[in-house]
């Protein structure tokens, strides 16, 4: 074996990113590594890479035991890494790019010429015709990949780690990456590839690793799988029958007086155009892969990145969705999935971040009263069951699931209409997971209309009472009642190409 | 042509453009001696500049330089009153301390990770303050040896001075180009102002990087003293302030991403000579009063980053596409 | 109570200050009635330091939002000499005082639009009129030191009202009014919601947009104060000098009251106590005997010091330290609280 990992385990304050997972990679062999965000591939990768230290577990290249604390450590045992954005420096050449580090000197100065012979040496065999001495701002990303896997190779060597290449590239453009990682595997690179597009996964990759929660799922050849299979695996059933709590009666589709309805809606590169009609009191789930375009339907509703085609309307007429703003004076409200970078301001403290969108719309003239915020801020760490050591202090220094849910209170007390919550509950633990759920029922109940996008299936069955299904950045299907079941929505996920009326028949 | 060449292109097309403007008004610029006093005026500037230009490529900024120039003149010259040290002796102490001075920065920006605005302002206060307690007065320094540095140029043809602190200037910016552009630590000048975390991922050494980036701006800003002390034949706490402003500026106008990762030293040079020739244009006109000066610069200023927040939208959206 | 603790550390500095000039010059604190007026070295103080105060006012705000603005100096500069321009072409005070504000509007819409508009880094975007403001205001002035004779201006400059230097009624009730706008409105908490995290807020509908230019507007605004009374003390527009390096003095008084240049949280009393503890070591360095040359020096090291409590990367140490503190004075309250009972 190339790579042999046993029982890694990462925590962090609030959870375990990784717990006891084991990995194996032979020279020779592209191995995927699948699973939604927060299953811990970026942290078994950064453990692998030196970015991260790991608490416990063994990680073993051609039989040494290695603990690489840098990167540049990794990378000179014969760990090389390609990312999905951030590698090379797009300010710099080509040449400048694969050189850097190792440039060819002539009396102390960089020998110009023998860079770009060098790099023109490095991209031997990797058939791009390109000139090393322009910027690489000027080339396409998938150019800039394949030329950052060649710099990871000619540095590393052995083990070359692919996290997300493919995001942004095009059809064709994933087809000249495929064919530089097939030639590469072939010269005995052993190769770990990180994609949420399972199309790619089972069209380049020798064999699969599922992690879900910080635990090995399954590892298994790929042929050996289907797509249902794979899915069920990356979101099947993760949570306890505690959290999801006893079976809930769906009720079937338009018992619900109609709020809101989206027609035509989209934005090219985001979302093709969806048609969508929100009940009152409806729970509607999302449900997709990770970048199959849930999240971006959701920001395209909170007005986050504009509509090009299409309107929303309610009773009154068509809604002006332009800005988030905007969307909030429509009564829309929108708990975001990265809560740290666009949901909590970490230096305020609980009241006040809870308070903030309420002041928002009150306008800066009309203070909230410290006393009334407290108030607010004590009913909801009450009733959300939030751990904080008193109101005063800082929301960045609680941890992920309060701070979760902290953003849910600050929605729940505008009271909106129209709520959206794109992953509420990931990385927090089972009784508050079971809270938000119950809390859910009890808003829809009251009135609010909620749209949750989600990677754990079991968790849009609970509670929602109409599923979209999103795929390849369309909305590909509608399931409502006795529809909404684990297989059936695997299965619209996993069909490509097959018809809809066949998958629900 | 490569987008990354347009600030700089934009830079020579602007001195041009100047300097033909100057010379259909007053045929007279044209001389060697306009030539070499333009050099010898912003011997001291150019110098600067090219440690300032370093620093800003890696998207940092020095504010102390101003003062460490005004520190150096007064040492010098109290070293000269006060003992019976040779001059060269004097550079060599001066240039080490600057050095030291601007390493020290570099490590403080790095090892409490805060913004170098702020610790380069700090130096910028103990520099002058350190000036200040040297000596309150102007200094004069009157030593053979000055006589002869300030003695020593060639006549041009016209009788333009081309004088030793112009050809030391000329001299240091060839001498930043090789650093910025032809070495090892250039590229990685280039990296951090491309992205810290990129760069530390293609193996740059942060910590080493920056107090070499500032250790750098040190030296030439000593360099810098030495030469202004040359062109003013004394030393006064007083002098130069502000002039860390005026370096930025000429980076700037010379075509460099104020935010780092791109741009040439030799632009530099070329912003520090048009803001030498605006100031001759206006000394030359007579009329025309100083405050231009900087309202041009001003504007000029302000035309170089919207020009570089253009382009970098521009490249930023055919990438995309 | 918290506002009070979290300026302690600044009252306790300027506390140990005044203790220190005292023991070098005991008259230090003596203040006489002299023809009606406060006459003594700590009104001084309050009047001399009018000018950094009220910058640092503005400063604090814009500090706040995780920026910076250079230019309040050179706006210093620019609406004194609007203001001396008007007096003598015969605007009246209204006039004068009402352009000089304008300016500073006009000064700060400017670098904010930059700054929130067109995505400048703040200190890139204020030092373009840092670097050509003292232009403008040569333009205005013409070059000269633009004089003028009216009791109205000199006022603000030299005046009193019930024997308080006017100064330092105008850069105490500016502060006041400030504070008491941010904190007794919602404008305090929105700025700093922003300066934490812009792109949070702005999802929360904060106009994140509107706020940052408003903060360098009033920045503007406090600069114009501030120029108003320098050339109110000299009785003329002095372009080349008037508010030089003041921006800079405007920081330091900011940091030394402990406001973070991340953004976030501030507190407008702890900048003033900030800019009163660089005077009173300004004038405390005159009275003590001292040159004033070690001024420079003392302010560089309260930079150092105050930047390694501020360091990031020591941020944990303090948390540590901080967090020890606390469970001692707790577990000294409880057992405070059981002798009690």
């Amino acid at each position: 074996m190339l790579l042999t990992i046993r029982s890694l385990t990462k925590t962090f304050p609030g959870t375990k990113a990784l717990d006891g997972v084991d990995f194996e990679l032979a020279a020779g062999e592209v191995h995927a590594l699948l699973g939604e965000n927060g299953a811990g591939k970026s942290t078994l990768i950064k453990c692998l890479t030196g970015a991260f230290v790991r608490d416990a577990g063994v990680i073993m290249l051609e039989g040494e035991k290695i603990s690489p604390s840098s990167t540049s450590e990794a990378q000179e045992l014969g760990i090389g890494t390609v990312y999905q954005e951030v590698n090379l420096l797009t300010n710099l050449t080509v040449a400048q790019n694969l050189t850097f580090g190792n440039e060819p000197l002539r009396f102390g100065m960089v020998d110009r010429r023998a860079q770009l012979r060098q790099a023109e040496k490095m991209l031997e065999g990797y058939k791009l015709d390109i000139d090393v001495s322009r910027d690489l701002s000027t080339y396409s990303v998938a150019i800039r990949q394949i030329i950052a896997i060649a710099r990871a190779v000619a540095l590393s060597g052995k083990v070359l780690i692919l996290d997300e290449p493919t995001a942004s590239l095009d059809a064709r453009e994933v087809e000249t990456l495929f064919a530089v990682v097939r030639d590469l595997r072939d010269k005995g690179l052993g190769i770990v590839f990180v994609s949420h597009f399972l199309d790619q996964v089972f069209d380049l990759t020798d064999r699969v690793t599922v992690l879900r929660n910080g635990q090995n799922v399954i590892t298994e050849r790929t042929a050996d799988l289907d797509r249902v299979q794979l899915i069920e695996h990356m979101l099947g059933h993760a949570l306890k029958d505690d959290v999801v709590g006893h079976a809930k009666t769906h009720k079937a589709g338009g018992e619900w007086p109609e709020l809101l309805k989206f027609d035509g809606f989209g934005r090219r590169g985001h979302i093709d155009p969806f048609d969508l009609s929100v009940g009152e009191g409806e729970v509607l789930g999302l449900a997709g892969l990770l970048g199959s375009g849930r999240t971006e339907s959701a920001e395209l509703m909170f007005g986050l990145a504009a509509a090009q085609n299409g309107a929303a309307r309610d009773a009154n007429g068509v809604l002006d969705l332009s800005s988030p703003r905007k969307a909030i004076a429509a009564g829309f409200g929108f708990a975001p999935e990265e809560r740290k970078e666009d949901g909590i301001i970490a230096d305020l403290s609980v009241p006040e971040n809870i308070a903030l969108a309420m002041q928002a719309r009150r306008g800066w003239a009309r203070p909230i009263p410290r006393a009334e915020q407290l108030r607010l801020a004590e009913a909801y760490i009450e009733k959300l069951d939030i751990r904080t050591s008193g109101p005063e202090q800082p929301v960045g220094d609680l941890s992920g699931g309060n701070q979760q849910k902290v953003v849910l209170a600050r929605w729940l007390a505008m009271n909106p209409r129209f709520l959206i919550l794109d992953e509420p509950t990931r990385g927090i633990d089972v009784g508050a997971h079971a809270e938000i759920l119950r809390l859910i029922k009890q808003v829809t109940a009251e009135g609010m209309s909620i749209l949750i996008i989600s990677s754990e299936l079991d968790e849009l069955i609970a509670v929602a009472d109409r599923v979209i299904v999103v795929r390849d950045r369309r909305h590909v299907a509608e399931l409502t009642g006795s529809e909404i079941t684990t297989d059936t929505i695997v299965r619209a996920i996993a069909a490509p190409d097959r018809d809809m009326t066949e998958v629900l028949a | 042509m490569n987008p990354r060449l347009y600030p700089l292109a934009a830079t020579i097309a602007i001195f041009l453009l100047a300097w033909v403007i100057c010379v259909t008004q007053f045929p007279y610029m044209l001389s060697t001696r306009v030539a070499g006093n333009l050099l010898t005026d912003n011997a001291y500037l150019g110098i600067v500049a090219v440690g300032m230009t370093v620093v800003i490529l890696s998207g940092g900024i020095d504010l102390s330089v101003g003062s460490v120039i005004a520190f150096s003149g007064v040492f010098i010259a109290v070293m000269l009153r006060d003992t019976g040290l040779h001059p060269i002796s004097v550079f060599a102490v001066l240039l080490v301390i600057t050095t030291g001075f601007g390493a020290a920065m570099g490590w403080l920006i790095h090892s409490l990770a805060m913004p170098p605005f702020i610790v380069t302002l700090a130096g910028m206060f103990l520099a002058r303050g350190v000036a200040y307690m040297l000596t309150i007065d102007s200094v004069p320094i009157d030593h053979a040896f000055y006589d002869l540095l300030d003695d020593a140029y060639y006549l041009m043809p016209g009788k333009g001075r081309l004088t030793l602190i112009g050809v030391l200037m000329l001299i240091t910016v060839f001498f930043g180009i090789i650093v910025a552009h032809r070495t090892r630590f250039g590229a990685s000048v280039f990296a951090l102002g491309g992205g810290e975390a990129t760069a530390r991922l293609m193996g740059v050494k942060v910590g080493r990087t920056t107090i070499l980036i500032y250790a750098f701006s040190g030296l030439m800003a000593g360099l810098s003293g030495i030469v202004f002390s040359v062109y003013t034949s004394s030393g006064y706490p007083l002098a130069t302030v502000g002039t860390e402003l005026t370096a930025i500026a000429a980076v700037v106008i010379g075509g460099t991403l104020l935010t780092g990762g791109a741009g040439f030293v030799f632009g530099t040079l070329i912003g520090v000579l048009t803001m030498g020739l605006i100031q001759t244009y206006i000394v030359f006109d007579g009329s025309l009063s100083s405050w231009w000066t900087k309202i041009i610069i001003g504007l000029l200023l302000l035309a170089f980053i919207l020009l570089q927040k253009g382009l970098l939208r521009v490249t930023t959206a055919r990438v995309a596409v | 109570m918290n506002a009070l603790r979290r300026v302690t550390p600044q009252l306790l500095t300027l506390a140990a200050l005044v203790a220190l000039v005292t023991v070098f010059f005991p008259d230090f604190l003596r203040i006489e009635v002299v023809n009606g007026r406060l006459v003594g070295t700590t009104m001084d103080i309050l009047k001399r330091g009018a000018p950094v105060g009220l910058l640092a006012v503005g400063m604090t705000l814009v500090i706040a939002t995780r920026g910076i603005d250079l230019s309040v100096g050179t706006t210093m500069a620019i609406t004194g000499a609007v203001a001396a321009w008007s007096i003598t072409q015969g605007y009246g005070l209204g006039g004068a005082l009402g352009l000089a504000l304008l300016a500073g509007v006009a000064a700060g819409l400017w670098n904010g639009t930059l700054v929130a508009i067109f995505g400048i880094q703040p200190i890139v975007a204020t030092l373009i009129l840092m670097t050509s403001g003292r232009g403008i205001a040569q333009l205005v002035t013409e070059g000269r030191i633009l004089t003028f004779s009216h009791e109205g201006m000199a006022f603000f400059g030299s005046g009193d009202v019930l024997g308080i230097p006017a100064p330092a009624l105008l850069w105490v009730l500016t502060a006041a009014g400030v504070a008491f706008l941010m904190r007794g409105s919602a404008l305090g908490m929105l700025i700093e919601a922003v300066g934490v995290n812009r792109a949070a807020s702005a999802l929360a509908g904060v106009n994140a947009t509107v706020l940052l230019i408003a903060v360098y507007v009033a920045s503007g605004l406090c600069a114009a104060l501030a120029g108003i009374v320098a050339t109110a003390d000299i009785r003329g527009a002095d372009a080349n000098n008037a508010g030089l390096w003041l921006e800079l003095d405007a920081i330091l008084a900011v940091v030394i009251g402990g406001n973070s240049l991340m953004g976030g949280r501030f507190s407008i009393a702890a900048s003033l106590l900030g800019a009163l503890i660089i005077q009173t070591i300004d004038t405390g360095i005159l009275l003590a005997g001292f040159p004033s040359e070690y001024n420079l020096v003392i302010k560089a090291g309260l930079v150092l010091i105050i930047l390694v409590l501020q360091s990031p990367n020591l941020s944990h140490h303090w948390y540590a330290l901080r967090r020890a503190a606390q469970s001692r004075r707790e577990t000294a309250m409880a057992s405070a609280k059981e002798t009690g009972q």
